[in-house]
């Protein structure tokens, strides 16, 4: 579904991305984890086509980032570290917006965003703007932004951090639920939450790749049983 | 294209659900109301041609205040990467915010008619000149709102965006009167073709020369294009 090949990028004289290649399967929960400037947000920022690659490409399905970003900004709902949204919009407004945007057609408008803000729990809040709500709140608006129009692959840079114990847990059901139809990449720094979601997990240090498999096998080859063990063995390593 | 219009909605119900949008036209009345009419009766003219004369360098800082958060918010709560994000071409995002700022222009110069009506019962108002002078004032500003616009897409502190475009603004429109102490006469001729406030007085005088529209809109183009181009650039 989804090619790293050989992805660089620099900033300048820093190097964010080295040769990174990895791929991601349809249907898949991708955790891509790693410590704080790792490259994880770079990754993503390439691939929903904020930034460009220094060198390397990303293929979606038969379309090239380098050449074919538009057709990939429709199939990748994004959610931003931190989901930034309008401050002053409502949340209804909001949402209509993005539908349009993404081309929801007008008879199902409504009812995808009815649905949407049931799956979110954003029922109670659709008359506030986004500047009132909390933390939890405005985080559950960018999923629902992300959800909107049915795109095939997700993509959210840490969906779960700044939430509480309770949040964490209702974030977490809602990507599992939505993760059985659609492939999803994501990152967090729980490491406990990757290991209860997902299927698989990239580890990334210093722009490169440090480890591409399932948990129990990297349980398996390191002889370690605490994935957090395993995570600070090859994060710190170098 | 259907998405111009989408960013279009959006960004001119914006400018209504924030108190700017009133303090901006609140200002441009007073000043351009206060300015008009402080010499009105002096003249003994039914005329609005004074109000025209005062719109370039009124607009000059009153249009970069109106566009001014359009790219710069954006980038500095971050929004930017969602709105890059989504599937949107730059030219429409672009496109969408420059049409809301020339509407909110006009609903902003929309008051000023009871100035054109009001004079025309106090004395014979030639109505040419008057439509003209509309027709140029919405040129004008959307060549200002494209170079504000421009200015906005530069820099994530509104501050910073308000004083380049306003900067800009006003070289353009004071251009002849600066230049005229530098260079020789003959060379005015050649450099007033530059300065927005030349073509808008010739507009204004209810002069409608595709000269005067061509420079309107060549202005508003580059602006709108450079704008694209720093957009580009920041990738």
């Amino acid at each position: 579904m989804i090619q790293f090949i050989e992805l660089s990028k620099n900033y300048g004289d820093v190097k964010a991305l080295k040769n990174v290649s990895f791929e991601v399967k349809k249907g898949e929960i991708l955790g891509l984890l790693g410590p704080n400037g790792a490259g994880k947000t770079t990754t993503y920022r390439i691939l929903t086509g904020y930034l460009k690659p220094t060198s390397g490409t990303i293929k979606v399905k038969d379309y090239d980032v380098n050449e074919d970003i538009f057709e990939i900004k429709k199939m990748i709902g994004y959610l931003p570290e931190s989901a930034p949204i309008y401050k002053d919009m409502l949340v209804y407004d909001y949402l209509n917006y993005i539908a349009d945007i993404r081309k929801v057609s007008s008879s199902r408008k409504l009812s995808h965003i009815k649905e949407l803000a049931d799956i979110c729990r954003l029922n109670n809040v659709m008359h506030k703007t986004i500047d009132e709500l909390s933390k939890g709140y405005r985080q559950r608006v960018g999923i629902a932004h992300a959800l909107m129009g049915d795109p095939d692959i997700l993509v959210l840079d840490e969906p779960t951090s700044g939430l509480d114990p309770n949040q964490i847990v209702e974030t977490r059901e809602i990507i599992r639920r939505i993760g059985k139809e659609k492939t999803i990449i994501f990152s967090t720094h729980i490491l406990s939450e990757a290991e209860a979601t997902c299927d698989r997990v990239v580890i990334m240090d210093e722009g490169e790749i440090k480890a591409d498999d399932t948990i129990e096998n990297l349980k398996k080859s390191t002889n370690e049983d605490k994935f957090e063990n395993i995570f600070r063995k090859i994060t710190r390593g170098s | 294209m259907e998405n111009i219009k989408h960013i279009f909605k959006k960004e001119f119900k914006n400018y209504f659900v924030t108190p700017i949008a009133y303090i901006v036209i609140s200002l441009f009345l007073l000043v351009i109301g206060w300015l008009f009419f402080s010499t009105f009766f002096l003249n003994s003219q039914a005329s609005m041609m004074r109000f025209f004369s005062l719109l370039p360098i009124t607009f000059s800082f009153i249009v970069p205040a109106i566009t001014m958060r359009l790219f710069s918010e954006e980038l500095n709560i971050g929004t930017y990467e969602i709105l890059l994000t989504l599937p949107v071409k730059f030219r429409d995002i672009i496109l969408g915010k420059f049409f809301a700022a020339v509407s909110f222009i006009a609903i902003m110069l929309l008051p000023t008619l009871i100035y054109a009506v009001s004079i025309s019962f106090v004395g014979e108002l030639d109505w040419g000149p008057v439509i003209g002078g509309y027709t140029g004032a919405i040129l004008l500003g959307a060549a200002f709102s494209a170079i504000g616009i421009f200015a906005s897409s530069l820099t994530k502190n509104q501050v910073i965006a308000f004083i380049t475009g306003m900067t800009i603004c006003f070289s353009l429109t004071l251009l002849t009167d600066f230049l005229l102490y530098f260079i020789p006469n003959t060379l005015i001729g050649f450099f007033q073709y530059f300065s927005a406030n030349f073509h808008f007085q010739n507009i204004s005088k209810g002069l409608i020369d595709s000269r005067d529209i061509l420079y309107f809109i060549t202005v508003s183009f580059i602006a709108l294009y450079a704008a694209n181009l720093v957009m580009k650039e920041k990738k």
